[in-house]
């Protein structure tokens, strides 16, 4: 498009107009959002013992390695710099458990870059989140560690929960609920979980400081909101979806989600645990699988909250937050064409 | 900051405004020699009425209008006329332009003051001397302003907008006028409001300039039918839909004007050009620009005669500190890049900006992330996202339905584009491309 003025006129650029661009860049906001996640991985060093740190590293060299052997398959420019591939790699890490062997972290990451972005066409072109999709696919592929290769914090862990086969909160809750709207349970089994569940209300204080269980880096619910909130106030991402997306599964949950009917939920539990702030600061944001219409936003993060308390309280697995944003992401194309804003002046359309 | 008047959507560039906004307007020495494009005005251009070898005076017309939508442009020095032939515009290309070489002595066909006053209670008359002193909108779009003073018949105009937002970054010309010819600005609103026998007139201005606010408050504060209002500092502030959004909260329709629902907006060196065209028949033949950019040694505001070729303005402020790597005509979000120097100041010529070679290049385009800035700040509640990515496939009938009509370049969706999607260029060729389909039917 620059076509260069004649050779006496000192080289003028042409180019159509703006002249100024904005200093944002796509590195400049995976570099920011790579920053707004570095609290929580210090935690989980913390709590986890340097092995976190590893963990991350391995799935963020093998995001990044597998990108650019893709593209140079592929013979695309290798666009590693950009710092995309970086940050898929350590979502995906940040949802696994910390017990973990090593070649899980590499095989996901290079599932979620090769399947889940290049395939389609690279950064811009995928339809799904491509760190989630590689934990689904995990999760898929061996549930065995998935589900179990739990670590028990550093610092204790939370009475009542079994560090080691049981460890994150939800599971016991789930655990415990089964119990209690099962006739056949014992007394002793219902007082049991009944106990249960009172420690579990009594422990915001660990979920929101990240003293327990869980994926490596979902644990504490503030360092998440601290980066969160960092991403917000840099205009990286917007508050529709995680508002929505956190207010849904809080209203929902407090509703039914008690086991003495309507309104006796623990809401605040559900909102603390469970990866629920990590997937709606982080992953329900992810900029190129979300709507990017105002309505758009709202909509996708209120079916994320659905989604999430609907598989929480009623399906089978304890947590939900991957399952909800991803089904999400295949909504996005059709909610974008729904939620079209509408134009300036498009009020008093004349009649032609 | 939240009671301040502004419009949906928009951005904030940095407004470089500093080096500039204090300067004083100053009188450019004569040119030796002017270059006067029969073209400066959206419309039909001027046929010259004028033979090579004749003795102009300044002042005088030299391009007769051509049809409705057209205004006549005006000799802008004494001298004599050496050529009628095609030069390099600064819109491009080389258009036909009557030069003349200066004799130096800048007699005027009619001494401003001393020519006829046109009586201020015959609105047709005055809109008639408009027309006849060339007057066009000075903000940039150069629409000849006689036509947007004159609304059909049943069309009734109840506010009246001065538009003193000068949201571009680096301009500081309307700036400086309403701080230095607030008396003539507010007299030639209130002939605006006469002509449109409307009662309310309404003053935006974007608030980083708080000299001419308070210049303008002062001077309005007997007059009842006019009011100064802040408007928050963001870009596209001074565009026409948004500012008649911000002031009354309407909506102009698409693909319809101001007048359909009651607004008509001026900008305020139109204001001034009104006033000296009304009360002293002077015709249009100087214009304030800002001559600006970081590599500018003096940047300076600037009272120039149209025809003035912008080498001669850059030589006013000692030059550049390093070779220009972009010569703007114009602001950074919508001027229009020149080839050369040797383009003339025409009506519509509201700054002549100089940025440095790192600068000019503009980064290679990357994918599009869907990170929707582009939908939170379009003004006219576009998806550029979506109609960008229509465009580069062709699909120019899905464009149109989505609006792409309705994109005034603005060049707010590339400006905040993290990838740098050349999304205006995409709109400006979609447009092209579609209009010129109409025209064939
Ligand atoms: S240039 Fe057009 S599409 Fe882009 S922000 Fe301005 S009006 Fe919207
Ligand atoms: S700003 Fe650029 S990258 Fe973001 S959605 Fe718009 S076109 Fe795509």
């Amino acid at each position: 498009m620059a076509q260069e003025a004649p050779a006496e006129e000192k080289l003028l650029h042409v180019s159509v107009s703006p002249h100024l661009r904005d200093t944002v860049s796509v590195p400049k906001i995976m570099r920011s959002v790579i920053l707004a996640l570095t609290p929580a991985l210090i935690w989980a060093v913390y709590i986890f013992g340097l092995r976190a740190l590893w963990l991350v590293l391995v799935g963020m060299m093998s995001a990044v390695l597998t990108e650019a052997i893709c593209q140079k398959i592929m013979g695309r420019p290798i666009t590693v710099s950009d710092g995309s591939a970086v940050v898929t790699g350590m979502l995906l890490v940040y949802c696994l458990p910390p017990g973990v062997p090593f070649w899980m972290p590499m095989v996901g990451s290079a599932f979620a870059i090769a399947i889940g972005k290049q395939a389609f066409g690279g950064l811009g072109h995928n339809p799904l989140n491509p760190a989630l999709l590689g934990r689904a696919f995990l999760l898929a592929s061996w549930p065995l560690h998935m589900t179990t290769d739990w670590r028990a914090p550093a610092m204790g862990t939370m009475s009542g929960i079994d560090a080691v086969t049981n460890a994150t909160p939800l599971a016991v809750l789930k655990e415990a609920h089964k119990v209690l709207a099962d006739p056949v349970s014992t007394t002793e089994q219902v007082v049991q979980a009944r106990e249960a569940v009172a420690q579990l209300s009594s422990s915001y204080g660990n979920l929101f400081f990240g003293n327990v269980g869980g994926s490596l880096g979902e644990t504490s619910a503030l360092l998440l909101l601290v980066g969160g909130l960092y991403l917000m106030f840099k205009r990286y991402i917007g508050w529709k979806i995680p508002l929505t997306f956190l207010g849904i599964v809080m209203i929902l949950t407090s509703a039914f989600g008690g086991a003495d009917g309507l309104f006796t939920g623990d809401a605040l539990f559900h909102l603390l645990s469970g990866g629920l702030i990590l997937g709606a600061f982080f992953m329900a944001t992810d900029m190129v699988t979300t709507p990017v219409t105002f309505r758009g936003r709202l909509i996708f993060g209120a079916g994320c909250g659905v989604i999430t308390s609907v598989i929480r309280l009623v399906g089978g697995y304890p947590e939900g937050v991957c399952y909800s944003i991803l089904l999400m992401n295949a909504f996005t194309p059709l909610i974008d064409r729904w939620t079209r804003p509408k134009r300036l002046g498009e009020k008093g359309l004349r009649q032609e | 900051m939240f009671a301040k008047k502004t419009f949906p959507g928009g951005s904030h560039p940095p407004t470089n405004k500093r080096r500039t906004q204090a300067s004083m307007i100053q009188d450019m020495p004569l040119p030796q020699r002017v270059v006067i494009p029969l073209h400066q005005h959206t419309g039909a251009p001027a046929q010259p009425i004028v033979a090579v070898g004749d003795e102009v005076k300044a002042g005088q017309k030299i391009g007769e209008a051509q049809g409705y939508v057209s205004v006549p442009v005006h000799a802008s020095i004494s001298g004599k006329v050496t050529a009628i032939e095609p030069h390099l515009h600064p819109l491009g290309g080389q258009l036909p332009a009557v030069i003349i070489e200066g004799d130096g002595r800048d007699t005027w066909l009619e001494q401003p003051g001393e020519a006829r006053q046109t009586s201020q209670s015959d609105s047709k008359a005055m809109v008639e001397a408009i027309r006849e002193a060339g007057i066009v909108g000075l903000g940039g779009a150069a629409f000849p302003t006689h036509v947007k003073l004159s609304p059909p018949e049943g069309k009734s105009i109840d506010t009246f907008i001065l538009n003193g937002a000068e949201c571009e970054p680096y301009l500081t010309a309307d700036h400086r006028l309403m701080v230095e010819n607030t008396e003539e600005i507010v007299a030639g609103a209130k002939i605006i409001l006469n002509i449109l026998n409307c009662h309310r007139g309404i003053i935006g201005i974007e608030a980083n300039k708080p000299d001419a606010l308070a210049a303008m408050r002062e001077r309005t504060r007997q007059e009842k039918e006019l009011e100064v209002v802040a408007l928050q500092v963001k870009y596209p502030q001074g565009a026409e839909k948004q500012l008649i959004w911000a002031i009354t909260k309407r909506e102009v329709p698409s693909g319809g004007l101001p007048m359909d629902i009651g607004c008509v907006v001026q900008n305020v060196g139109t204001a001034k050009a009104i006033f000296d065209a009304v009360v002293s028949g002077k015709p249009l033949v100087e214009r304030v620009v800002s001559v600006t950019g970081p590599i500018v040694k003096e940047p300076k505001n600037l009272r120039v005669r149209i025809g003035t070729l912008f080498e001669e303005l850059i030589q006013q402020t000692a030059g550049t500190v390093e070779n220009p790597g972009k010569l703007i005509m114009g602001g950074p979000m919508m001027g229009l890049a020149q080839v050369s120097s040797q383009v003339p100041v025409i009506k519509g010529t509201s700054g002549v900006l100089l940025i440095p070679t790192d600068q000019a290049v503009i980064p290679e385009p990357q994918t599009c992330i869907s990170c929707a800035r582009c939908v939170d700040t379009c003004p006219m509640k576009l998806v550029p996202t979506e109609l960008g990515k229509l465009v580069q496939h062709s699909l120019f009938k899905e464009a149109e339905k989505l609006g792409v009509l309705d994109c005034m370049e603005c060049g707010t969706c590339s400006y905040i584009c993290p990838s740098k999607i050349n999304l205006v260029h995409l709109f400006k060729f979609a447009k092209a491309k579609i209009l010129s389909e109409k025209r064939k039917k």
